[in-house]
């Protein structure tokens, strides 16, 4: 069995950046190929996951269903371009197949399904995936699995109970080998986020975790973030991104209304144009 | 674990234990007491509770295996997620509470974290129906209509222990997620040894004539309790005995009901959107269109009070069974 990453102590961080801007590519394609999308989420959480597929986490995408690799659990359904652009770029999908985004009976559908290789749940209704993720690492833990899993999910997801559900039973497990990412971008389906959830952090450490909060789209943040997180310590650990929605294309990044994106044809490549210029 | 004081005790009177049990022998925990001998054939298998492990009969299985139980605490969504994380990496994820904070609290749960995923989640869920004087927070009187609707879900409604012992152990092998409405505490032992619980069977438990009788869970028991009464009387009634819900033995009911006159169907659930309406859409398709009398709940909430009560008020007792039986002849 090959495992992809095995953390070095001295990050290439020019190299993930590099890898972030593919995947921005590869999601501008999707979502124009649609004419729809939630991209600015996707823009938005590119670095941390570049981050966790070239560095962090180690799985095979030959073996998508390897015992001991590391779960990476999408809660947010609808960041399904985001991570269909990961895996592609991973080699779990082939990048001409994401053509298929979104479309009538493709299995890349716009939220998340589990018949997807390398995607672990259903992830279109929110506050399912940090249960579940708690789950899977004591499950793993009981097997003396070195396995890490590692759940994504967002600010306004933080409004469903049934997360602080799984906060605490995370916290009572004590389940060292469990990271939460919360990507906190500030949005949610009616606009910007309705309830107070902050201060973020400090609710996690309050539920007995240890946390962190960082800018979500500082590659060098991340990778030290991640790489704390490797710490044993009797706890989960949390780390709070504070992302741009529609981050490295301008435009998108000034839009209010950034929760679903539809703009018309010819607009995609003055966006497209707009991440190559802004990135250079 | 058979309680032969419970039968000179004639009836067993504890919260979320049956009634009507005169001359019964019962068996004291056999969903725990099964799991346990189970799990240690099956090392994959784990048990979960949301703080209901001593009323949900699973602390054998935690004495047994310390190690491989979980309480969530009162967090049914949490209980079914972890269920189903835990599913994820290989486990057979035995969960219970009782059957109103698993359907009406956790709803979504069951179907996306663990149905829709194909999670190899067993729920063993306690007090269904009219099973106890708690009022209506902890009358899952409903359950059955809302776990129907939600499509890759086994539904199990067993009669008594015997029945109950066996699909503990069959759903470790049928595939996906599976929703028993459990018995516990001195459970009522009704079937003989030769009973043979098979997914998605009906089965005949008593022959008869007169009128034929379509019953779950223990409703089964007294549907048999009732017919040995108006035998008495020279009214010969036959029970089929509706053991899984879902997948819902149509072919069997419809022979069965071919069979007869007039029929009464019988549940521990209200008389919409469960085994009646299940029965009665399947006999509607056939064209099979008979009389047919619904022993089971009203639409309504219900109250507080013992079970002999509630059971008399809410017309679901023996005396309604034995009645239904001698007025359809």
């Amino acid at each position: 069995m090959t495992s992809r990453n095995h953390p070095p102590e001295h990050p290439d961080i020019d190299a993930l950046k590099s890898r972030a801007l593919n995947l921005r590519r590869l999601m501008l394609d999707m979502a124009s190929g649609k004419g729809e999308g939630y991209i600015a989420q996707g823009l938005g959480i590119a670095d941390c996951l570049a981050a966790l597929y070239f560095h962090e986490l180690r799985y095979d995408p030959a073996t998508p269903k390897w015992q001991d690799r590391d779960r990476f659990i999408l809660s947010t359904g609808h960041y399904a371009i985001a991570m269909y652009a990961v895996l592609a770029e991973a080699g779990y999908l082939s990048v001409r197949e994401l053509a298929s985004y979104g479309l009538n009976g493709s299995h890349l559908p716009m939220s998340t399904f589990d018949d997807t290789p390398g995607v672990e749940m259903v992830g279109g209704s929110l506050g399912h995936g940090l249960g579940q993720s708690v789950g899977m690492a004591i499950g793993l833990r009981l097997d003396g699995s070195p396995a890490r899993v590692f759940n994504e999910l967002s600010d306004g997801e933080l409004q469903e109970g049934s997360t602080w559900e799984a906060a605490m039973g995370a916290a009572t497990f004590k389940l060292d080998s469990l990271v939460a990412i919360i990507d906190c971008n500030g949005i949610q389906a009616d606009g910007p986020v309705t309830v107070k959830i902050d201060p973020v952090a400090d609710k996690f450490v309050a539920f007995g975790w240890e946390a962190v909060e960082i800018d979500g789209n500082d590659m060098q943040a991340i990778v030290t973030a991640l790489a704390n997180a490797r710490q044993p310590n009797g706890k989960p650990k949390a780390i709070v991104l504070r992302t741009t929605p529609g981050k490295g294309v301008p435009t998108l990044e000034r839009r209010e209304r950034a929760h679903f994106v539809r703009v018309a044809n010819d607009e995609w490549d003055a966006l497209k144009a707009e991440l190559e210029t802004h990135h250079g | 674990m058979v309680d032969t004081a419970a039968t000179t005790a004639g009836r067993t009177r504890g919260m979320g234990e049956l009634i009507d049990v005169i001359g019964k022998t019962t068996e004291l925990a056999p969903f725990g007491t099964t799991l346990a001998a189970l799990a240690a054939e099956r090392p994959e298998i784990v048990g979960l509770t949301a703080d209901m492990g001593r009323y949900s009969d699973i602390l054998p299985f935690r004495e047994a295996f310390p190690d491989r139980f979980f309480n969530v605490g009162m967090a049914e969504q949490d209980l079914l997620m972890i269920a189903a994380g835990l599913s994820k990496v290989g486990k057979i994820a035995y969960c219970t509470t009782y059957s109103v904070f698993i359907t009406r609290r956790a709803y979504d749960f069951v179907a996306i974290s663990c149905a829709h995923s194909k999670a190899n989640v067993k729920i063993f869920a306690g007090m269904p129906g009219l099973v106890n004087g708690y009022g209506a927070t902890h009358q899952a009187t409903e359950d059955l209509n809302m776990m129907r609707g939600i499509a890759d879900l086994t539904i199990i409604d067993p009669c008594d222990a015997t029945e109950l012992k066996q699909v503990v152990r069959a759903v470790a092998d049928i595939p996906g997620t599976v929703y028993v409405r459990s018995l516990r505490g001195k459970v009522p032992v009704e079937l003989g040894n030769d009973y043979r619980f098979e997914l998605g069977k009906a089965k005949v438990l008593r022959e008869g004539s007169a009128v034929g009788i379509i019953s779950c869970g223990y409703m089964s028991m007294r549907a048999r309790d009732a017919a040995d009464i108006a035998a008495g009387q020279g009214i010969d009634a036959a029970v089929l005995h509706v053991g899984t819900i879902k997948p819902f033995d149509r072919d069997g009911v419809l022979a069965f009901a071919s069979r007869f006159d007039r029929l009464i169907v019988a549940e521990n659930h209200k008389t919409t959107g469960g085994l009646a309406s299940l029965v009665v859409e399947a006999l509607y398709d056939a064209g099979l269109i008979k009389p047919l009398v619904k022993i089971g709940l009203a639409d309504s909430f219900f109250e507080c009070g013992s079970q002999e009560y509630l059971e008399a008020k809410y017309e679901v007792d023996l005396p309604r069974f034995v009645r239904a039986i001698l007025e359809n002849k």
